[in-house]
């Protein structure tokens, strides 16, 4: 076992849950070791205990959860028998982590030098002088910008990217000897995403540290990993180099997580349809007022500026952009979920913009929406079936007609008639969004918009949500507006794709034009930082059929 | 619903609030049975000591009268007091606050900056000269207490009904055609409700301290028998006779008390993400 390298080795680690919770561990039965100079990649759903083995390293698990059972060594020293004084002093010192939310991993009411710094003050390094010096030459290494004046920067004037920057410099401060990333880029956009993952094959290269890298997407584990170990419900499935994983997956459960990963289809649907326009915008705007109080100037910020385009029936049109780039803006804006500050919305030749909400609702049912949150989106209080039927009998049908409507709907989405009667807490996020789905195609619309609606999944829900938002719109000439920040999903269902950025559209035209020949520079970046573009994923193109 | 129970009863405090709030309102139901007679009648010798004669466990007055009756009759002014007024504050509360949050803008304006006009008046003060201007009578004790209690119930639902308005099941509601007054009743309201019944249940344990207090000061109801008259009327015998003023303190005590710990237990049933967390 002691060959020289393993930094840190993981035998026979067992985590019971409490009772009461869906399986009897949170971890059972893993072992696996992470080499000095290796970046170790964990993937799992959400679920599959892979956070909870990068908690137990660091003795981070909450007081209910005990490991029963196993070592977790590092340099031949048991941690899990260590006593919390021994413990803190290896924390931040060999052993280092950096979180998924950068938003809420610093603290808001302290400058990030001095939050930097204090991980030295803590360990007794770096005295007087020098600490100020290390932390400028850490801002400098993880590549923030203008290293002096950022010291006495609080938290909020940063981007996500930069706070994360931040987190990984005080991670790195004192040179750990192995780095813990727990979903480290999961909660930024795919361009800085692209930065952070450079930057830790980098920082990992360079000081030949131990990482292990906690992460739910293929992608970026086929842009990082050198070893990747698979998880799922508590169990370490398969282990092995990003070779011989990602494209010889030999676990059952691998394969279909792999499967599932979102990839442009072959079949590009040319034929372009020639019915007219179901939808068509013209010239859209939307403005937001920031008040600056009695002294300060207004401010506007454009979320929407000037965007046309146009939707025929049977047609999904994709719409990609980052976090402020005015998609979700505009999604918001067809439904009136928000007024408009210009141009038209023309709903078979109709303009719909300037009705009031009075005027519009009896024609709500032509335009519908499936949400983000499958957990926001359903209100707990009401059951299933009354969540579906409500559209219908507010659009003026008995309850007993809508009721026999919402059950073959939910037959429809693939769900069992037995769930109407049920309350939303009793299905998983999947089964929401189907609900979700079946809530909107109730109203019998015309035009879907589907805002981020598969970005809160899992990818093998993800995966069949999408199947099932295809073969939904095939069945019934749907126009689909697909709302998304992921690039690959888009890829995969649109028939044409609209790039944003900044409340513009940059680039429109079809999928394989934006992938393969993007015009704009903006869309060149954002292609170029979709992770793991140069793995393609074993079995593509065929069709994968999975339970649901 | 069961689980709720089961949340509950394990809070040792808020069963045992439950069980004082029991037992007081049997008495204060049962008054007329107990004591047919008017318990400001002389019934005994004046200033008998507590726990001496078993006709009188709790001693007389000064008057003569019976204390163990004019607690069990006061439990019923304190209880209906504490329970109407919340009622009424709750229901106003309710309408002032959705319509804000629901509407914002200009009506929400409006409607915040009246309840602020209330909320700047220190409540007892007001409370005292709503009474002293209408005459102290059970209608306007309670009137004045509705009008000092409302505005916390309406700032309350008001940011329930902001937050609540931004959830995507409301927007959702919206996007297939539901009428606002529907979406009001059937999405926002009973997703607020949890909170709504914690904060009853302390404003009842408010509104009966804030009754003792105007009793106390002499602007009760002549007619009914209260703990705060009881206390207040007791003031200058404190060194004759201490009984007088302790036991309708201890029943203030105890019942405010037991509608604090109910409140909280509540607390923990109806939000039990939130005890979770606190341990």
């Amino acid at each position: 076992m002691d060959q020289p390298g393993i930094l840190l080795s993981i035998r026979n680690l067992t985590v019971p849950l409490p009772s009461g919770g869906d399986r009897p561990y949170a971890v059972q039965d893993i072992s696996f070791d992470i080499h000095a100079g290796e970046i170790l990649c964990i993937v799992g759903e959400s679920g599959s205990g892979k956070s909870m083995s990068a908690n137990a390293i660091m003795g981070l698990l909450p007081d209910y959860l005990k490991p029963t059972n196993g070592q977790i060594l590092f340099r031949d020293t048991d941690l899990l028998q260590q006593p919390e004084s021994v413990l803190q002093k290896i924390r931040g010192k060999d052993i280092s982590m950096i979180f998924q939310e950068p938003l809420s991993a610093l603290n808001p009411l302290m400058t990030v030098g001095k939050q930097v710094s204090e991980v030295m003050q803590v360990h007794n390094e770096y005295p007087g002088e020098q600490r100020r010096r290390r932390v400028i030459d850490l801002f400098n290494f993880v590549g923030l910008p203008d290293p002096e004046s950022l010291y006495d920067v609080h938290p909020f004037r940063l981007s996500g990217g930069q706070r994360q920057r931040v987190m990984i410099a005080i991670a790195l401060a004192l040179e750990p000897a192995l780095l813990i990333a727990d979903e480290p880029t999961t909660a930024l956009d795919v361009t800085t995403q692209a930065q952070i993952l450079a930057l830790i094959a980098r920082i990992q290269k360079e000081k030949g540290m131990g990482v292990m890298f906690v992460t739910h997407d293929f992608g970026v584990v086929a842009e990082i990993a050198h070893r990747v170990a698979v998880m799922e419900k508590g169990i370490l499935v398969e282990q092995g180099t990003v070779d011989q994983v990602l494209n010889f997956p030999s676990h059952p459960y691998t394969k279909r997580l792999i499967a599932a990963v979102p990839r442009r289809r072959f079949d590009e649907s040319a034929q372009a349809s020639t019915a007219p326009p179901v939808l068509e915008i013209r010239d859209l705007k939307k403005t937001y007022m920031l008040s600056g109080g009695w002294l300060g100037k207004k401010r506007a910020i454009k979320a929407v500026d000037g965007v046309s385009f146009s939707v025929r029936s049977g047609e999904t049109l994709g719409i990609v952009g980052e976090s402020g780039s005015g998609k979700s803006t505009i999604g918001k804006c067809l439904l009136k979920l928000i007024n408009i500050d210009g141009g038209q919305m023309l709903f078979k030749g109709k303009d719909i913009a300037p009705l009031t909400e009075n005027e519009f609702r009896p024609m709500r049912n032509n335009l519908q929406m499936i949400f983000q949150d499958p957990f926001a989106s359903l209100n707990p209080r009401h059951t299933i079936g009354k969540s579906i039927s409500d559209g219908p009998v507010a659009g003026g049908k008995t309850r007993a007609a809508a009721n026999i409507r919402t059950r073959e709907l939910l037959e429809l989405v693939g769900l069992d008639a037995s769930s109407f009667d049920r309350y939303p807490n009793q299905f998983s996020g999947g089964q929401r969004q189907r609900v979700g789905i079946a809530r909107a195609l109730a109203m019998e619309p015309q035009i879907l918009v589907a805002d981020e609606s598969v970005s809160a999944l899992d990818v093998s829900v993800q995966a069949q949500v999408l199947e099932l938002l295809q073969s939904l719109q095939e069945k019934l000439q749907i126009a689909l507006i697909f709302i998304t920040h992921d690039l690959r999903v888009a890829a995969q269902i649109c028939n044409k794709v609209i790039v944003m950025h900044k409340g513009r559209i940059v680039e429109y035209g079809s999928p394989s034009q934006i992938f393969d020949a993007p015009q704009t520079p903006y869309t060149q970046s954002l292609v170029a930082a979709v992770p793991g573009k140069q793995w393609i994923p074993p079995g593509s193109g065929q069709q994968v059929s999975m339970p649901s | 619903m069961q689980g709720l129970l089961k949340r509950y009863m394990r809070n040792y405090g808020a069963v045992f609030g439950l069980i004082i709030i029991i037992v007081v309102s049997i008495m204060a139901l049962a008054a007329p049975l107990l004591y047919e007679n008017s318990p400001w009648m002389m019934v005994a010798a004046p200033l008998i000591p507590p726990f001496t004669e078993v006709a009188y466990p709790f001693g007389t007055d000064m008057l003569g009268r019976d204390i163990t009756a004019g607690l069990v009759w006061g439990a019923r002014v304190s209880l209906m007091i504490g329970l109407v007024s919340t009622i009424i504050a709750l229901i106003f509360g309710i309408i002032v606050g959705a319509a804000a949050g629901f509407y914002g803008g200009s009506i929400d304006d409006a409607l915040m900056r009246f309840t602020e006009f209330f909320q700047t008046i220190p409540q007892l003060a007001l409370a005292v000269v709503i009474v002293a201007v209408l005459g102290p009578s059970i209608y306007s004790i309670m009137g004045a207490i509705m009008a000092v209690s409302w505005p916390p119930a309406a700032r309350l639902v008001r940011s329930e009904f902001m937050t609540l308005k931004q959830r995507e099941f409301v927007q959702a509601a919206i996007v297939i055609g539901q009428k606002p007054a529907r979406i009001v009743w059937s999405q926002i309201l009973p997703n607020a409700m949890s909170p709504i019944i914690v904060s009853a249940s302390f404003m009842v344990a408010t509104a009966i301290l804030t009754e003792s207090a105007l009793s106390f000061l002499g602007l009760g109801d002549r007619n009914m028998m209260s703990w705060g008259f009881m206390i207040g009327a007791s003031r200058t015998m404190i060194r004759q006779a201490w009984w007088m003023s302790v036991w309708p303190g201890v029943a203030i005590l105890l019942t405010v008390l037991a509608i604090n710990l109910i409140g909280e237990g509540l607390n923990d049933a109806l939000n039990p993400q939130l005890r979770k967390r606190g341990e």
